[in-house]
């Protein structure tokens, strides 16, 4: 069984943590990893660095800026992640954008995911028609689990049919935005994640976007089975350098 | 085969709409839509109305005598230069306004590069009294300075992008995340043939009036409806898909598409898609691009602020592919002196992108008797500045 799908059978609700590769400094990598590990993170999505990262707000995209300039490439980051499972055991997804996956090759690029021991990915231009129609096989072949994002726009429709392609979680948008731009839920958030819920989907839902602390974390989760948090990890990188991180798991998760 | 989009808005390999999930709705709304609206008479009349009367169409087709003995051809100038504005760009911009209308969109928000497309959208947004934003690339905002500052005085608002290298791929990433941030109130006028499906497509039609006009004009002077070339610059590609689109699947038409070599096509200086790009994905379409062997996006340079896209339109990149259209690139010099020509045999002081397909003749020879059609896509009074320091005038 997939590491993800094993995760989720878990009872606790999930944290999820996203951070970019090689920020604040190139070989942070794998010690990020390690380190969010040992924290008691059940999630870790790595974010491969963009030059156009359209879904992202400032936060990440600066950091991704950064990653870019001090040398940061797809190669490099495989090598980093090479021997990851010798010391990380949580799932581990890989969130990019498709043109440098295209670029790399998708099917050499998901043969390196397998052998790295990476658990799925999140690509957030490759919409899913074009996934199911051109790289679902590929995809299944090397054991990697695609994670679509919904959204409150989304149709009842299209989330029954982005649910019958997924085998593993469901990344549920919290609003309309951008990552890292809202603070706290509205009433109107909250009722689209009652809304979801209640639609018992086969797939759990993680929610992203605009959580930041233990009160947005437990709002998210009250429906939902998890939250992921980008930016405003990457904002405590940014103030407080990678060596307090058991600080920021703490304050979003208290023992 | 057609070279024109089929349903799923590609053009052979190319086209699509590689687009987050949250700009799903926004996207699937105009796709949904588009087609049907353009149909409607009503729509229609209002179009060609607003064309005839507020941006001075139909352009005239010229006859460029002096230009045409000097390089032994039949040269005609499609006059958009002539258009309100100075440009074709207006054509899409008034079209997408009535289509943002008709969706219930009050709010606008554009990209702008050179400042000329913004300059469009600022503009049919006063005449509608419609809210309008436009984001500019910082570097744009400081180099573009007259156009910024038509767009405060036609009343839009001008937001710097800071991301990345702060010029139109930038700007076009700030208005794709204002789209996902306001994704019920706001249309996205897009300014070129890119962009997700419907867009390029959607583009390529409110331009195809500039060849429309033409089969009727060549017809009154030569008496025939096809020349034997269209000529057009490609940045995105706008003024080129307007000029294209009634000759696309008509292979008695020569296609000719011109694009910025900057300083030399090997120089790290340029704009050559076609000869520097490769197939992949940029907002939101997949098409041909330059980009780092890592698929990171790389800046472009050409001395013609419209033309320094690093991508293409789909439309382009399968002419391209395919064959059908002859891609030919020009370097900075010898757009200038062609645009300098141009003003000095015809009186005509051109656009320097439009400077880059006048720029052709030089290597390129065409029999006598041919009808070479170029589309003079914009004036120069824009690039005076550029001018006066290239040329110490």
């Amino acid at each position: 069984m997939n590491r993800i799908n094993k995760k989720l059978q878990e009872e606790q609700k999930m944290l999820s943590i996203y951070f970019t590769a090689g920020y604040p400094e190139p070989e942070d990598t794998v010690s990020i990893i390690q380190d969010l590990e040992k924290n008691g993170v059940d999630f870790i999505e790595i974010g491969l660095p963009f030059s156009d990262p359209l879904a992202d707000g400032p936060t990440i995209q600066e950091s991704s800026t950064k990653a870019l300039k001090s040398g940061m490439t797809t190669n490099k980051l495989f090598e980093q992640l090479k021997g990851i499972r010798d010391s990380v055991e949580i799932p581990l997804v890989i969130m990019g954008y498709f043109n440098p996956i295209l670029q790399y090759g998708v099917e050499k690029f998901c043969k390196k995911c397998a052998e790295t021991g990476i658990d799925g990915l999140i690509i957030p231009d490759l919409p899913v028609d074009v996934y199911n129609e051109e790289y679902k096989s590929i995809f299944e072949e090397n054991g990697l689990q695609n994670i679509f994002l919904i959204t409150p726009q989304t149709s009842e429709e299209r989330i029954r049919f982005i649910d019958s392609v997924s085998n593993g979680f469901i990344y549920m948008v919290s609003t309309a935005s951008v990552t890292g731009s809202t603070s706290g839920f509205s009433e109107e958030t909250r009722d689209y994640f009652k809304r979801i819920s209640a639609m018992k989907l086969e797939n759990p839902q993680i929610v992203g976007f605009g959580i930041s602390d233990e009160e947005t974390f437990n709002q998210a989760t009250e429906f939902a089975k998890g939250a992921i948090i980008g930016s405003a990890f990457i904002k405590h990188l940014n103030a407080n350098g990678k060596d307090n991180i058991a600080d920021f798991v703490k304050n979003i998760r208290p023992v | 085969m057609s070279y024109q989009a089929n349903e799923k808005g590609y053009y052979g390999d190319f086209g699509g709409a590689f687009i987050p999930e949250m700009l799903y709705p926004n996207v699937e709304e105009l796709r949904s839509q588009y087609l049907d609206i353009m149909k409607e008479e009503s729509f229609q009349k209002e179009f060609k109305d607003l064309l005839r009367d507020y941006v001075g169409r139909p352009t005239p087709l010229y006859y460029a005598e002096r230009f045409s003995k000097k390089y032994g051809t039949k040269i005609y100038l499609k006059r958009e230069d002539l258009c309100h504005t100075g440009a074709h760009k207006v054509n899409n911009t008034v079209g997408q306004i009535l289509m943002a209308k008709r969706l219930g969109k009050d709010r606008i928000i554009a990209e702008t590069g050179a400042g000329q497309h913004g300059v469009a959208t600022a503009t049919v947004c006063a005449l509608m009294g419609i809210e309008c934003i436009v984001y500019m690339g910082e570097v744009d905002i400081e180099r573009q300075a007259p156009n910024v500052a038509r767009m405060k005085m036609l009343g839009a608002k001008i937001v710097p992008a800071k991301s990345g290298s702060r010029t139109l791929k930038d700007a076009t990433n700030e208005a794709i995340r204002d789209w996902i941030n306001n994704p019920i109130d706001t249309h996205y006028i897009i300014g070129s043939v890119v962009g997700p499906h419907p867009y390029p497509d959607m583009v390529a039609r409110f331009q195809a009036v500039i060849s429309e006009e033409i089969k009727v004009q060549l017809k009154e002077k030569e008496n025939r409806e096809n020349p034997d070339y269209v000529v057009a610059c490609v940045g995105g590609g706008s003024n080129a898909a307007g000029i294209y689109f009634h000759y696309l699947d008509n292979p008695e038409v020569g296609i000719i598409a011109v694009e910025a070599a900057g300083k030399g096509i090997q120089s790290g200086e340029s704009a050559a898609t076609s000869a520097l790009g490769k197939e992949g994905i940029i907002h939101g379409s997949k098409t041909l691009l330059m980009q780092t062997e890592d698929g990171q996006i790389t800046e472009p340079y050409s001395i013609s602020a419209g033309l320094d896209y690093p991508g293409v339109g789909p439309m382009h990149a399968n002419l391209f592919r395919s064959g059908r259209g002859e891609f030919i690139s020009i370097t900075d010099k010898a757009a200038m002196d062609a645009g300098q020509e141009l003003a000095k045999l015809e009186g005509i002081i051109p656009a320097i992108e439009t400077s880059h397909a006048l720029a052709i003749f030089e290597d390129r020879k065409f029999k006598e008797d041919d009808v070479v059609v170029i589309n003079l896509s914009g004036r120069g009074d824009k690039d005076l500045s550029t001018y006066i320091d290239y040329f110490d005038l």
